[in-house]
């Protein structure tokens, strides 16, 4: 019934694979952390994450993880992210919106930028 | 909660939390029958009979296990506002069930929003679980077994953003069919 096919994902699979034959650090990707317990659905996480998954495939950042976590405890700055860097310090980010992960993608995890204005250290001030 | 979708994911993550190896989704819709439901059915720890009677009460819950907290409550009283109900049905180590049912055309019925997003966020953010989902509009059916999608993939994650990115259009188009084709 549905159009896309089941040869295109195994296409993506072989894509995949190759690129991972050929990269020998894998471990030493990004991670990208959602807060999803229900604090953080309820604040619009599940976008949030659905924003990070579709810049991160747009732009074939194949060494970065998008990846959920339970509640982080602040739960009034939730959606909250956390990314993680090799060799960086953890950076949080609060009140998060799709449009907010869009810059974050582009300029942190693409630019090593890290986006100061929507971090927790910004929204405490 | 906005809507119907955000409720599914939230209690599908304490399916997570149970430690489930497969979690299997229902979305249910009968206009004729004015009916709408979802279900939640997982292989997870599961609950005593104790755990069982006090998990609809956000008071009692919290303090004492962190598994459920307001996500059920929150969706009991969707769903009592809406001329349902849910029900939950639990064995300790086998797995817990839970359903909710709401009258389709109730004015207090929130909507079910963007349950392809729920199930994509599910499979993705959880790439060692099992997921089946099924929905039904007005006897059509999508249905996805992630199991299916395992065979294909082999050592490849869920949870690679260029897989993701296919699975989450994969269902949205999936269920745009149910709903009578392209939109």
């Amino acid at each position: 019934m549905a159009v896309k096919s089941l040869a295109e994902l195994e296409a993506i699979k072989n894509k995949v694979m190759n690129e991972v034959n050929l990269r020998t650090e894998r471990e030493d990707g990004t991670r990208i952390v959602v807060g999803m317990a229900t604090c953080g659905i309820a604040a619009g996480a599940r976008p949030v994450m659905a924003a990070f998954v579709e810049e991160v495939a747009k732009r074939q950042l194949n060494n970065v993880i998008v990846q959920q976590t339970g509640c982080i405890g602040i739960c009034r700055l939730e959606p909250i992210v956390e990314v993680y860097a090799p060799g960086k310090e953890k950076v949080t980010y609060v009140k998060m919106t799709p449009d907010k992960a869009a810059r974050i993608v582009a300029e942190h995890i693409v630019n090593g930028q890290v986006v100061n204005e929507f971090t927790i250290g910004a929204s405490e001030k | 909660m906005q809507d119907l979708s955000l409720n599914i994911l939230d209690i599908a993550e304490n399916s997570v939390r149970a430690k489930a190896t497969l979690i299997e989704v229902e979305v249910f819709e009968d206009t004729d029958d004015d009916v709408l439901f979802f279900s939640v059915r997982d292989n997870g720890c599961g609950m005593d009979e104790e755990m069982l009677k006090k998990v609809t009460d956000p008071f009692t819950t919290t303090r004492t296990t962190r598994r459920v907290g307001l996500g059920i409550p929150l969706l009991k009283a969707a769903a009592e506002a809406a001329g349902g109900g849910v029900e939950i049905s639990s064995m300790l180590n086998a797995g817990t069930f839970i359903k909710a049912t709401f009258s389709y055309s109730n004015i207090d019925r929130q909507p079910l929003g963007d349950v392809g997003q729920t199930m994509s966020a599910l499979i993705c953010m959880n790439p060692d679980i099992d997921f089946c989902y099924k929905h039904t509009y007005d006897g059509a059916v999508f249905e996805l077994d992630t199991r299916r999608l395992r065979e294909i993939l082999g050592a490849v994650s869920f949870g690679v953003p260029a897989v993701a990115q296919w699975i989450s259009e994969y269902i949205e188009e999936g269920i745009n069919n149910i709903y009578g084709g392209a939109e």
